[in-house]
């Protein structure tokens, strides 16, 4: 028996469901009309927490004074009083009666390992003495937090105050790391979120791969709409017909894994042809002559033989960016993490924006403002004698914030690593999910001494857990202000419109709960959440009163600073050099290429098709898969095949099919084939977070495929420890596949 | 290669892939329809030309069933209704432009007249009963004496229900299968043929057999020409016409349609009836049955591939 | 007055926001919907067009439907909107028969439902649900009886299409094409 068994289906069992909702019939599975009449009702200001762009917003009362619909709160920049599909549909988080219902502690009976109902006091006893264990024996640095949401603040300040700063969340190595890296390695400043691309006012968006419209980071979608409006230029490379290549003037279907020799020679014609912004390349640039040199034999035509992109396609899509310049866009994109190279796929990215003059600029990238909150009244946190770098001497130099493949990794005890992980606690991700090889991860669960989810939904990753908090939703709480940098700085209250439901409990609450019992109440120095944030805001010259009643304050900005680099305005980046870095210092100290380089991706074996994996507007990754209003708009994912392909395979729409990559591992379900033209024929394209194994997940379970179980070959990113997904290769089985081969 | 799909939302089995609102209640509210349609027109037809003694089967007995057959019919249209606790607004307002209305009010005329219409008949059918009541006797007595005026009422009204079984259909504009003029006149056929087939079936008398069977010959050959011309009309017709009739040509209707409504409902019965008619030994409920058989199934068959069919867009 | 509504599918990326926010307004119950996307291909790979289109009830003005309908349930009101009275309706299927653009279905309590243009918010001289949650803004609103709105005025600026002309209906949903 491993140490750990994957608890499908927890002791309270599947029975407990039947319980009448005002709107939703669970026993029809249906959302019925109760006779309230619309509108009317009262309204509480939250931000969204179904993706991360968070978009402020109102929760709608109905005259029940029950949860009715969420509107975007009109003064927000994030959605401008839109929210996505996903945002409306939050509801459905709250409404979803799949949740977790109460704490869960993992036992043995009878040899069978199974969860028992808890009460709070009972799990968090447990999870302190154990943390106190861990502590005691192997230090409190051997506890790490992954989380991705905003429970995450609340556990972190707990561990931080424990001894422990290995907090992390998959957003960065999994996600958007390696554009952080490459963009500070070349303007001394990262991209962060939302990004800092100024669409609205762009004559040319070119996107590389990011398929804004399926992602649906609002404010970008808006921004693209706006942009289209225009009469904006948008130039879409992406194997893909993606909905945004379906608006774009120039469609490149790239040969999937050389993006890099795109931009390299790119960057080699705009040089060559003198097109790129002589003053601002010479005013604010380092390591232009290098540049010129290093790109001299990238032309065109050598890169049409490894991209399949025509030479004259090449030079017409150079100079419509260099005709849009400075108002133009080579947008970073945001999941960027693919062939392992991605840091400096990056850096070509930022350094055609640099010679195209776009960076500070109207219509290219503007600088953020952020406003400052005020500091809690807290003790100075313990400074912990070890970290996660510990575990990869000499490797990842350039790794802004803590990697959660990374601690996954240093989790499974090697020799040659002195610092393993003991205890995870995890709070709103399902890393079986969201880390790449699912063994791997598994592996590792079994190597912990204790892990806590926190979670809203029973996800793959409770199954795995000793306890199991259920948080109660984001309808249902309070958590920190949201503080984001935009055009103009903005706060953001989010305020509890109902009761947690059953005995799900706010982020806030369990990490001071626990705090308390770790002796670390100092930390959390007010009774209430309400009381933190009404003394913050009071600090600003406002009340939690006064933000409920507008959920979102708009400042003018401190610094008239917006586009900093539009006339040419003497400025000094915070590089080693001062300027922006063409030619990275930085790289070349840490003994990186400071120039990037094409380097060839291992490509698919015959009958073997790369596997690319992307959004559709009304996901967000797995989290979302469950919830009622969205599965009604999507329930499952199938896999794009070209009907070349499907021809010679003898696929048919709707068919379902097994897929199997090169590591022999298939898909734990079957999943539907979608015969179109929009994918190239030497890759497949499926939508991520369908696939779900947990059978608690009751509208999600089966449904699709998951592309994460197909991830096991992981390119790791030698600068940052990004984890490149896009080197798995799938080919198609038919016939179900014989039991207990996966 | 176009590739249209609905990426959200009508993810409504009723409505996706195929409309299928209507299941097997109304065409078989409609077989119903037709076939009173015929038995009635056939008795009312004899009566006033004075032959209920040579030919009693059609005058006297088939209509007896035609009351229990309407309440068969009306219940179905009932099953069919999804708010059926609102039936009654069927009867409080009167739309010349829907056709549903046009059939509600029908049969609220055609099913008391049936009614009259058997209870005119019920003491030559039923001479021994007893029936008690004075009262009763003055009513039938009443009955007897307005029959002709009532016989030609239902002549015409049972050609309106006959037809009106087919252009309920026709009416839809939205389908393009069922969008042609024809489907009057042949569900009226095809009712006439339907009634002259169960008369078959009841009658003792080989007179009145032959009759019928040469009556029904002669509709199945009018079916026969309708069915043609309606695929000639949707073949010279739109897109959208051509492509529902192609669910008939090579599409997913072309077996059950040819084989079983065309072959077996009408070619088959055709040929068994000349056999009969040179007095071979053929049973005369065989191709009776088949021609039910056949009208009913054409019913079915039109209703569901008109439910396939649709504008394209 | 003539209520409308035009869609640009330039814009339009098929989010789907509209369906999910429409639903949610209108207590359309899970598994039914009043408006849903449509996302049409045309072309070989890599020459592709793509078109997204947000499609409800045409609210036409010759509304087969209406004329369909054999209790009066199914009306014509103040501006065009075609409405369906629950109270008035039996089920028999007739207009969703009658309907070339499948915008009706029948609701789990037994009455046809389709799209109302959100008549409850445009009486208070709001924006249907879906128009004002679009976050492409692709969506437009209003009378195109009155010349100056803003309706009118993009509906003479831009090309546009409606959806099967040829069936006689009227509708009134334009594509801006």
């Amino acid at each position: 028996m491993e140490r750990r068994d994957f608890i499908k289906i927890g002791s309270f069992g599947l029975g407990a469901v039947a319980f009448s909702n005002p709107i939703f019939n669970y026993l029809s599975n249906s959302v019925v009309l109760d006779g309230v009449t619309q509108g009317g009702g009262k309204r509480i200001p939250t931000y969204c927490e179904v993706c991360f762009w968070k978009c402020a917003a109102w929760t709608h009362l109905n005259e029940k004074g029950e949860i009715w619909k969420l509107t975007g709160n009109d003064d927000d920049p994030h959605c401008n009083g839109r929210l996505c599909p996903r945002g409306t549909g939050g509801v459905g988080m709250y409404y979803d009666d799949d949740r977790l219902k109460t704490p869960l502690i993992r036992h043995t009976v009878n040899g069978k390992q199974e969860f028992q109902e808890a009460t709070w006091d009972e799990a968090f006893n447990f999870i302190a003495k154990k943390m106190k264990k861990i502590s005691d024996q192997y230090g409190p640095e051997c506890i790490a937090l992954f989380s991705h949401g905003s429970g995450g603040k609340h556990f972190g300040r707990m561990l931080k105050a424990f001894g422990s700063t290995n907090i992390t969340a998959p957003s960065y190595a999994q996600c958007r790391g390696p554009r952080e890296v490459g963009f500070f390695a070349t303007y001394g400043e990262g991209i962060g979120s939302p990004e800092r691309v100024d669409i609205r006012d762009t004559e040319c968006l070119v996107l590389i791969g990011s398929h804004i419209g399926e992602n649906m980071h609002n404010g970008q979608v808006q921004e693209m709409s706006e942009a289209i409006d225009k009469g904006a230029t948008i130039i879409t490379v992406d194997p893909r017909f993606s909905t945004a290549a379906s608006k774009s003037k120039f469609w490149l279907p790239i040969k999937p894994s050389t993006d890099m020799a795109l931009l390299l020679s790119w960057i080699h014609v705009i040089i060559n042809e003198e097109w790129y912004d002589k003053k601002f390349v010479e005013k604010y640039t380092f390591g232009f002559d290098e540049l010129k040199e290093h790109v001299k034999s990238f032309t065109p035509e050598w890169a049409y033989g490894i991209t399949t992109i025509k030479p004259n396609i090449i030079r017409k899509t150079a100079k419509e960016m260099a005709n849009a310049s400075p108002s133009v866009i080579i947008h970073p994109g945001r999941h960027v993490t693919w062939y392992g190279d991605d840091t400096q796929r990056l850096r070509a990215v930022a350094i055609l924006n640099a010679l195209l003059g776009s960076w500070g600029r109207r219509g290219g990238f503007y600088n953020p403002e952020k406003k400052k909150i005020a500091k809690l009244d807290i003790p100075k946190y313990p400074t912990p004698s070890k970290t996660w770098r510990d575990a990869f001497p000499g490797k990842y130099k350039l790794a802004g914030l803590a990697l959660a493949s990374g601690i996954c990794d240093a989790t499974i005890p090697a020799g040659d690593r002195d610092c393993s992980f003991k205890a995870w606690i995890v709070n709103g991700t399902n890393l079986i999910s969201t880390l790449p090889n699912q063994a791997n991860t598994i592996k590792a669960i079994q190597n912990l001494d204790l892990m806590v989810v926190i979670d809203t939904m029973p996800m793959e990753i409770t199954g795995y857990a000793d306890v199991v908090l259920p948080e109660c939703t984001y309808l249902e709480r309070y958590d920190n202000l949201r503080v984001s940098g935009h055009r103009e700085p903005t706060i953001a209250l989010r305020a509890p419109a109902a009761e947690p439901k059953y005995d799900s409990k706010p982020a806030w609450w369990m990490a001071k709960e626990l705090a308390q019992r770790l002796d670390l109440s100092d930390y959390f120095p007010f009774e209430k959440e309400e009381d933190e944030l009404d003394w913050q805001l009071k600090q600003m010259g406002l009340s939690l009163e006064e933000m409920k009643k507008i959920g979102l304050k708009k400042y003018a900005r401190e610094y008239d600073d917006l586009y900093p680099l539009e006339n040419l305005e003497d400025y000094e980046f915070n590089t080693n050099t001062g300027k922006i870095e063409l030619y990275s210092t930085a790289m070349e100290d840490e003994g990186y290429d400071p120039l990037p380089k094409y380097t060839q991706h291992e490509e698919p074996p015959e009958g073997f098709y790369r596997l690319i994996y992307g959004r559709a507007p009304m996901h967000t990754f797995s989290r979302t898969a469950n919830n009622p209003n969205l599965t009604d708009l999507m329930d499952e994912n199938k896999v794009w095949v070209n009907p070349k392909v499907a021809k010679e395979w003898d696929l048919n729409n709707n068919q379902e099919i097994w897929l199997e990559n090169q590591d022999g591992i298939v898909t734990s379900f079957p999943i539907k084939v979608r015969v179109t033209e929009r994918i190239r024929w030497d890759s497949v394209y499926m939508i991520h977070g369908f696939g779900h194994t947990d059978k608690r997940l009751t509208r999600a379970y089966g449904r699709g495929a998951s592309d994460a179980e197909m991830i096991t070959k992981v390119h790791i990113d030698p600068e940052m420890g990004g984890t490149g997904m896009r080197g798995n290769f799938v080919t198609f089985l038919t016939e179900a596949p014989s039991k207990g081969k996966s | 290669m176009i590739e249209e799909i609905i990426i959200s939302g009508r993810n409504n089995p009723e409505i996706d892939p195929t409309l299928h609102i209507w299941g097997w209640e109304i065409p078989f509210y409609l077989f119903i329809g037709g076939l009173v349609a015929g038995i009635l027109f056939f008795s009312a037809l004899y009566t006033i030309r004075d032959k209920s003694s040579e030919y009693p089967t059609v005058v006297m007995i088939a209509p007896m069933f035609t009351p229990f057959f309407l309440g068969i019919g009306l219940f179905a249209l009932f099953l069919d209704l999804s708010h059926k606790l609102y039936f009654w607004q069927l009867y409080t307002n009167i739309r010349w432009e829907s056709p549903m209305s046009w059939g509600a009010w029908t049969l609220m005329v055609v099913t008391p007249l049936s009614i009259i219409w058997s209870a005119s008949w019920v003491q030559d059918v039923f001479p021994n009963w007893d029936w008690k009541y004075n009262w009763i006797k003055d009513i039938l007595t009443k009955f007897i004496e307005i029959r002709k005026q009532v016989a030609w009422l239902i002549i015409f009204l049972s050609i309106i229900l006959g037809m009106y079984t087919g252009i309920l259909l026709s009416a839809f504009n939205a389908r393009p299968f069922w969008n042609t003029a024809i489907l009057g006149p042949l569900f009226l056929t095809s009712g006439l043929s339907a009634g002259a087939a169960f008369i078959i079936l009841l009658s003792k008398s080989k007179k009145e057999k032959h009759l019928f069977i040469k009556i029904d010959f002669m509709l199945i050959i009018t079916e026969l020409f309708l069915i043609v011309h309606m695929f000639m009309g949707f073949l010279a017709g739109t897109k959208v016409h051509i492509e529902a009739a192609n669910l008939f040509l090579g599409g997913p209707f072309t077996v059950q349609f040819w084989v079983f409504v065309v072959g077996l409902g009408l070619i088959v019965p055709i040929f068994l009836e000349i056999l009969e008619l040179k007095n071979k030994p053929i049973p005369a409920y065989l191709s009776a049955i088949l021609v039910l058989y056949g009208s009913i199934m054409l019913r079915f068959i039109v209703v569901e591939a008109g439910q396939a069919s649709r504008w394209l867009y | 007055m003539r209520y409308a509504m035009a869609i640009d599918t330039k814009k339009c990326v098929g989010c789907s926001d509209c369906v999910v926010a429409c639903q949610i307004e209108n207590h359309v119950p899970t598994g039914f919907c009043r408006d849903w996307v449509i996302e049409a291909t045309s072309g070989t790979y890599p020459d592709l067009s793509m078109e997204f289109r947000s499609e409800r009830c045409n609210h036409c003005s010759n509304a087969p439907c209406v004329r369909c309908c054999p209790t009066e349930a199914s009306h014509i009101v103040e501006g065009g909107i075609v409405l369906v009275d629950a109270d008035q309706c039996i089920g028999c299927g007739a207009c969703i028969e009658s309907c070339p653009y499948d915008a009706r279905y029948i609701h789990p309590e037994g009455h046809v439902d389709k799209c109302t243009f959100c008549i409850h918010r445009v009486e208070k001289g709001q924006n249907p649900a879906c128009v004002d949650v679009c976050p492409t803004t692709c969506m437009y609103f209003g009378d195109t009886d009155d010349p100056n709105s803003d309706i009118s005025k993009l509906l003479k600026k831009r090309k546009w299409k409606t959806l099967i002309p040829e069936a006689g209906t009227d509708p009134n949903i334009y594509y801006l094409i």
